[in-house]
């Protein structure tokens, strides 16, 4: 399977967990910790992202940058 | 391996639209507003129209769209943004136009502003989002609340006798012969803004071709407004909002029917 992964900028994510509903994965989460504006942000939790932009794309807030590995690095990689 | 190396062997596949300024949005968590700029910014990005964009912001709760998307702005007053978007694009008609409305602007006290603009088929884009309330000055209801939809002030649900019906201001704009374009569209699942997307490519396509206005209505939550927390505003919206509201095209250029 194709990797990915999503970097989320913590400090203006709010919370809304609608990426969450959106992962067809199930790789995020909601944080324990809490950023300075006081809401608990979101974080990859599990290793298994494809990058399919879902919960970038249902993200209010535009605070998910998603990162997938190319065709070519794939099949290096197999 | 750490996750700066992992990065560097993959490809960006989405990130932030330049086109939106990095102020922290007002908006409430969830909120569908947000989703509705980010995706108009995206298109406007993507189309390469940064430069070439007049936007007008509406009154209500996306008050502050000129703080937060980087293209020219004009402010309108309470309901009468699509009027200010028809000056905007007599005087340059070079330049892509488009409205930013609410439910409260556009579907109640700027009702008359937007039959009339479209009844004369201004070459503008009207996007409206509609979330069945008011949402910035409390909750109030708007003309499209839902039968039986609590709000502050119809705290017993509302009541058709009383109140009327929730008016449906697409169907009944697509009639008007200067609507070219109108279309109902959601950004609750990322299919339906993967949508959104599409008929905002079409609607600033179709402004090329001077033909009349464009339309798109957009079918939003209010987590606030409607007292829930942006997980359960969309179950409200796929079992209360969509049948009221079905999505789809309404009415789409003859040449592009199939």
């Amino acid at each position: 399977m194709i990797k990915g992964t999503v970097l989320i900028n913590s400090e203006t994510c709010k919370g809304c967990e609608l990426c969450i509903v959106a992962c067809p994965q199930d790789s995020l989460s909601l944080s324990q910790k809490i950023n300075l504006r006081g809401y608990r942000y979101v974080e990859l939790s599990q290793d298994n992202c494809t990058g399919c932009t879902n919960c970038a794309i249902v993200c209010p807030d535009a605070v998910i940058t998603v990162y997938r590995q190319s065709k070519q690095n794939y099949k290096k990689a197999v | 391996m750490p996750e700066e190396m992992l990065i560097d062997e993959m490809q960006c596949v989405y990130q932030k639209p330049g086109t939106l300024t990095d102020e922290y949005m007002h908006y409430c968590p969830g909120c569908g507003h947000a989703v509705a700029h980010k995706i108009l910014m995206e298109v406007v990005e993507e189309m390469g129209l940064q430069e070439d964009i007049i936007g007008v912001a509406p009154v209500g709760c996306s008050v502050f769209a000129y703080n937060y998307m980087n293209i020219d702005m004009q402010e309108a007053a309470h309901g009468r943004a699509s009027a200010v978007a028809t000056g905007i694009k007599r005087v340059r008609p070079d330049k892509f136009v488009f409205s930013y409305q609410g439910d409260g602007d556009l579907a109640a006290i700027g009702t008359a502003e937007t039959i009339h603009t479209i009844n004369r088929g201004e070459n503008i884009l009207i996007v409206f989002i509609n979330n069945g309330i008011y949402g910035m000055t409390g909750g109030q209801m708007a003309p499209t609340s839902l039968f039986g939809q609590k709000t502050s002030t119809s705290p017993y649900g509302r009541d058709v006798a009383h109140n009327g019906y929730p008016l449906k201001i697409t169907e009944l704009i697509a009639h008007l012969p200067g609507a070219y374009y109108v279309t109902r569209q959601a950004v609750h699942t990322p299919n339906t803004v993967r949508k959104f997307k599409k008929a905002l490519n079409n609607a600033f396509e179709y402004q090329k071709l001077n033909k009349g206005t464009c339309f798109i209505e957009v079918v939003s939550n209010c987590p606030s407004g409607w007292k829930m927390t942006p997980k359960e505003t969309l179950t409200y919206i796929e079992e209360k909002m969509l049948p009221e509201y079905p999505l789809g095209d309404i009415k789409v250029p003859t040449q592009n029917k199939n």
